[in-house]
């Protein structure tokens, strides 16, 4: 009997887990459906149209009449293309832009120093960059596999553009983590405790350096709406030249999946974003250590309000740049990369690790 | 559990490396070799060494094959035309195959006697990271530094090699683009009707 109870505790750990991830994806997904939605509306809007407002009450329900339509359609595969491949890309895109989701840190713990999150891991911000590097397999795969010219060409710029703004992204998380002095999510997080002036885009705490850390954010986001392919870097799918590039052979649920991931790709830079530069889940003001200890749940929720209210805010500003901006030529784009934003966030980390290491915020 | 794991994902990274040098299509190859490199990476997180983990995602499959399989992709080589004459030299295969064999059953006989089976990955300091890093910028600082000259020099080489000047290219200068004025662009003429500028 104690033998069964015993192996009933065993079970229990992994169960709660399982229990996480199947909350993380319903609530994924279910946002994944609104956001879309405000995308289409804030790019209308911008446009003076209505956007999608037939299906239910101000259009609320046009993703899920759009997601019946995906499912419901015939998967068309091309006779040339090579079927294994050509199926396995967008199942690998979008488990990619769930399984980085593991290591997202949501909302304060009860207890202090933890959080909300499926997985606490010690290299957290490496992990979620490892991820976000992986997604360019996705489409490489899916462009080849399509053989056709147009996929082809969408795969291989696509892949030229997420290889070069990665490495400016690395370098800008590499400031971040020089100023925490830790690569966990949470702890970075919990650095930026106590309002708005301590979070890092303005690290008033660490004077001369809103100087540096401000415009980091700023080529964060830039190198993030380049590393999703958005607007006005979406030029792998540019629809004036390439048609729908990597996409292009893409119909039904295969193309639901490779949107769904580009989305939650989108919504997980947000997220980064969040948590590497406007404070995570702690608000525009402290709310008092005598507060947090006797109220911790008040604590946790105004923690997850504050997080998804900065996530929605940063994902605003990517539709509006997609409404705003026109397209980037191919060499515009790569100059942006490698001599504006390469050589800014390289001194950046120089004159970050100068400070941390002569002025001594860390012991 | 971590016994079940380090079989499953042991299993895969064998598979799927066979597998890199079984496929016909070279894109296959190297898509199989992702997975190994991926599963490797799974390996080091089983004995808690999970920066270098993360390092071997983010170096070898995020940029390493990235380019292999970019640089595969674009080739257009008839692989099986290659592939013709290989079989010429197997006895040159088979003797290097049973030397590899030797040597790492010599090295796995010999060598587990002295061998720590259950090592601490982060020796000395609280994470994997910290631990690597107390090592390499001070005992190590040497061959580090040592290390970065060489990827350095062959970058510059690589550089020099395909850098050519095409003076007959338009290059666009954007700063002297977006300080051109109103006044450098256009000017407003009146002609007098009858006469012309």
């Amino acid at each position: 009997m104690s033998n069964y109870v015993e192996s009933l505790g065993q079970l229990w750990g992994p169960l709660l887990v399982l229990g996480q991830i199947a909350l993380f994806t319903l609530v994924l997904l279910l946002s994944i459906a609104f956001l879309l939605l405000l995308d289409r509306k804030v790019w209308a809007g911008v446009m003076m149209r209505k956007g999608p407002n037939v299906v239910g009450p101000f259009g609320l329900m046009q993703s899920f009449a759009d997601f019946g339509k995906f499912l419901l359609k015939e998967i068309v595969i091309p006779a040339g293309a090579n079927k294994t491949v050509f199926l396995i890309a967008p199942i690998l895109t979008c488990t990619l832009a769930f399984a980085a989701w593991a290591a997202i840190p949501v909302a304060p713990g009860t207890a202090s120093g933890t959080s909300w999150v499926i997985s606490n891991l010690n290299v957290g911000v490496l992990y979620l960059f490892a991820i976000s590097s992986l997604g360019v397999y996705g489409i490489i795969m899916g462009g080849w596999a399509s053989n056709s010219k147009y996929p082809f060409l969408g795969a291989l710029r696509s892949a030229a553009q997420m290889v070069s703004y990665e490495v400016s992204i690395g370098f800008v998380i590499v400031t971040v983590i020089l100023l925490v002095g830790s690569m966990n999510l949470t702890d970075i997080v919990n650095a930026q405790e106590g309002g708005i002036w301590t979070w890092h885009a303005f690290s008033f705490q660490h004077f001369p350096l809103i100087l540096v850390m401000f415009p980091m954010f700023i080529i964060f986001f830039v190198s993030a709406l380049a590393e999703t392919n958005r607007p006005p870097f979406d030029l792998p799918e540019a629809e004036s030249e390439l048609v729908a590039g990597y996409q292009v052979e893409y119909g039904s649920t295969p193309y639901l999946l490779f949107m769904l991931g580009e989305y939650l790709n989108i919504v997980l830079m947000c997220a980064l974003m969040t948590i590497l530069f406007l404070g995570g889940w702690h608000g525009p003001f402290a709310l008092g250590e005598e507060f947090v200890r006797d109220h911790p749940f008040v604590n946790a929720f105004a923690g997850l309000f504050w997080f998804m209210f900065k996530i929605l805010f940063l994902f605003i500003m990517f539709a509006m740049v997609k409404a705003i901006v026109p397209r980037y030529r191919y060499d515009q784009l790569m100059r942006l990369g490698w001599k504006i934003f390469l050589p800014t966030s390289l001194v950046a980390v120089l004159i970050v690790s100068g400070y941390v290491v002569y002025l001594g915020v860390q012991s | 559990m971590a016994v079940i794991a380090f079989y499953l994902i042991a299993a895969v990274v064998l598979v799927s490396a066979l597998s890199v040098i079984m496929a016909r299509n070279p894109v296959h190859s190297v898509l199989w070799l992702i997975l190994a490199f991926f599963s490797s990476a799974g390996l080091l997180v089983l004995i808690g060494a999970e920066f270098l983990a993360m390092l071997l995602v983010v170096v070898y499959v995020g940029a390493v094959a990235v380019l292999f399989l970019f640089v595969v992709m674009m080739l257009d080589v008839d692989f099986v035309e290659l592939k013709r004459g290989t079989l010429r030299y197997w006895p040159f295969a088979v003797l290097v195959g049973i030397i590899f064999a030797a040597e790492i059953v010599l090295a796995s006989v010999i060598g587990t006697a002295d061998m720590e089976t259950n090592f601490d990955a982060s020796p000395g300091a609280e994470t994997n990271a910290e631990a690597i890093g107390q090592v390499m910028y001070t005992q190590y600082l040497l061959l580090f530094q040592m290390a970065g000259i060489i990827l350095l020099v062959a970058m510059v080489g690589a550089i020099v090699l395909t850098l050519r000047h095409r003076p007959e290219t338009k290059r666009q200068n954007i700063a002297k683009q977006t300080s051109r004025r109103r006044s450098d662009a256009y000017e407003l003429k009146d002609p007098t009707p009858g006469q012309g500028i």
